[in-house]
């Protein structure tokens, strides 16, 4: 990269050792191992039912993997779940919008400050000062990532009743409210115009700039990927294919074939 | 910059004031046949505060629950043994100890809910209702051993005064369920709500931002028990004065769930217009019936009438507005502020964008 990065690249953040996921018959993930360093914009891209969300949702813990272990800044996670990854600073968006449908945009984003909020419901219940102030400081925070991403004219708008681009750029507020050190984006930029997309990575790439963030996501569109990402690793039918620099995969003959086609 | 953060704006406060100045000075002012106390008044706070728990677990938390008067009976009984057995409680702390007591039922009950849900767990949660009427009438020792089957209510006494009047009863009703809904009102604005919300929308995600599903399910159960509990005791002790477990009977939860879904889910406020609609709609036919008609249909006909027109009601707003009369009353609202704001009247912005 040409300019001087504030958050230097460092050391593996995030580690995936040797998963493999089935379902009943189907292997869905085979034997893959790949890591995500600190700071980077990290993409996985591959064919259609290349076990890119799959792979998602094991990092996050919502899919058991038969075998083998997610580590987080070098230690092994036992037992992950969502919610134990949520607490240790990775929170992510979802391929099929997985918002609070019924809710206003800042509620939602306010649910992204869950483990910024630490009053229970009695104290809540009670409104005592404690739980104003903590309101408050979390509202404060929702309100300016609302104006980040700006979306200030629809932060009372049930998210519902919103476009899915203004959809996809609420659930990366509420991913961007929890402050995690890394967050995974499922397809953030798929059925996006070229202008919406632009916005979004405009979006991915200042806050991996000013906050540091580590990020990992999934996309279709290989002019994006190849733009904005630091690496990318490919997935084809389960197994890693290519894992490098963006330049290092458009030359990769595997990665070639696997998008192309080729002939046995 | 206007602040950041107020719990409640100018519109909520003065919504509270105008409730309270109704409640407290213009209804007893006005109102002073008994009637209007005994079999209107009391009950619908009762049942509105139990709708009220009812919201919680369902509206809020999106859990179909069924066994509101499970635990209504559980926080009634518990109130006559408490008051029986440890006087030195008083009124207002043996309500707060059935209250609690429903909540631990709540909690037990509720458990189910992490593994089942939709229709699943409406059949599981009635096991609350039968279970603990069975239990009641099972072990003597909770109606103290009294053969009739019927149990009447002590009088209520708080701080050495008696409340025994229709009147003084009322006001121990609006009391006890405007402190409760103010403090549910609270929760569910806050973190507390959002939470339940959030559980309610989309589970994987709230549990991907940190939610603790475990957490938020029994909590929602716990409170709805409590509120439900309480709203129970008040029923028994203001209303019924008497204590049956038949007067907990499936019946009763279904009415509260009627109230919930036509009042509208997730809302408090229809909490009390679904519980006005239900209590008000029957003596509304009555009144038809025997003005009107002057007696020509019979009572038990208009009954039928009665549960024919629920029945459709419940499909109408299912389809047309699961959101219920509350949103009703929301969008009349909207449509006046919009028909004055087109007329040409300033100060009332035409809500674009606005809930």
């Amino acid at each position: 990269m040409a300019y001087e990065r504030k958050f230097k690249i460092g050391k593996p953040i995030l580690e995936v050792n040797n998963i493999s996921l089935a379902f009943g018959g189907v292997k869905a993930i085979t034997n893959t191992s790949f890591n995500v360093l600190e700071h980077e914009v990290r993409a996985i891209i591959g064919p259609n039912g290349a076990g890119k969300s799959s792979m998602l949702n094991c990092i996050n813990g919502i899919y058991k993997p038969q075998q083998g272990t997610v580590s987080f800044r070098g230690q092994v996670v036992p037992n992950i779940t969502p919610n134990i990854m949520a607490q240790m600073g990775l929170s992510r968006t979802f391929q099929n919008l997985a918002l609070f449908k019924r809710m206003s945009v800042l509620d939602n984003i306010l649910v992204g400050r869950k483990l910024h909020t630490k009053t229970n419901f009695l104290e809540v219940a009670l409104q005592l000062p404690k739980v104003k102030k903590e309101e408050k400081l979390n509202r404060e925070r929702s309100e300016e990532i609302i104006s980040f991403l700006e979306i200030e004219d629809i932060k009372d708008t049930p998210v519902g009743k919103l476009p899915y681009g203004l959809q996809k750029k609420v659930e990366l507020g509420r991913a961007l409210a929890t402050d995690s050190s890394i967050i995974l984006l499922d397809e953030p930029m798929a059925g996006m115009n070229v202008e919406e997309k632009r916005d979004m990575c405009r979006f991915i790439l200042k806050v991996n700039d000013e906050l540091g963030t580590t990020m990992v996501l999934i996309e279709h569109d290989m002019g994006v990927v190849m733009d904005i990402s630091d690496r990318v690793v490919v997935l084809d039918y389960g197994k890693v294919i290519g894992d490098g620099t963006p330049d290092e995969i458009m030359a990769n003959q595997k990665v070639i074939d696997a998008y192309l086609g080729v002939e046995h | 910059m206007k602040p950041v953060f107020m719990t409640y704006t100018k519109k909520d406060l003065i919504n509270l004031a105008v409730c309270m100045v109704l409640s407290v000075l213009i209804i007893p002012t006005f109102i002073k046949t008994e009637y209007w106390y005994t079999s209107i008044l009391i009950p619908w706070l009762c049942l509105a505060l139990a709708t009220i728990g009812q919201q919680i677990v369902m509206g809020y938390t999106g859990q179909l629950a069924l066994g509101a008067a499970g635990f209504m009976a559980a926080g009634a009984f518990a109130m006559f043994n408490l008051i029986l057995r440890v006087p030195d409680l008083g009124f207002v702390g043996s309500l707060i100890v059935s209250g609690l007591i429903a909540a631990a039922f709540g909690i037990l009950f509720g458990l189910p809910s992490l593994k089942v849900r939709g229709i699943y767990l409406m059949v599981a949660t009635l096991a609350s209702q039968f279970f603990i009427i069975w239990m009641i009438d099972k072990f003597g020792w909770f109606k103290n051993y009294d053969s009739s089957g019927i149990i009447t209510a002590q009088d209520i006494v708080i701080l050495g005064k008696p409340f025994t009047t229709p009147l003084a009863m009322y006001f121990v009703c609006l009391a006890v369920t405007t402190i409760l809904t103010l403090l549910a009102m609270n929760m569910a604005r806050g973190s507390t709500g959002r939470n339940w919300m959030a559980v309610r929308d989309m589970d994987i995600a709230a549990e991907s931002m940190g939610v603790s599903l475990l957490r938020t399910k029994v909590q929602a159960f716990a409170i709805s028990a409590f509120y439900c509990g309480v709203a129970g005791a008040l029923f028994a002790f203001c209303y019924l004065k008497s204590l049956e477990p038949v007067a907990f009977d499936i019946k009763l939860s279904f009415k509260i769930l009627f109230m919930c879904i036509l009042g509208g889910l997730g809302t408090i406020n229809g909490a009390f217009i679904g519980a006005a609609f239900i209590l008000l709609f029957p003596v509304l036919l009555n009144a038809i019936g025997n003005n009107v008609f002057h007696g020509a249909i019979d009572a038990t006909i208009i009954s039928s009438i009665e549960q024919v027109i629920f029945g459709l009601l419940m499909i109408i707003f299912m389809i047309y507005e699961p959101l219920g009369m509350a949103k009703l009353w929301e969008n009349l609202k909207q449509s006046m502020k919009s028909k004055l704001s087109s007329s040409g009247i300033k100060g009332v912005k035409s809500p674009v964008f606005k809930k």
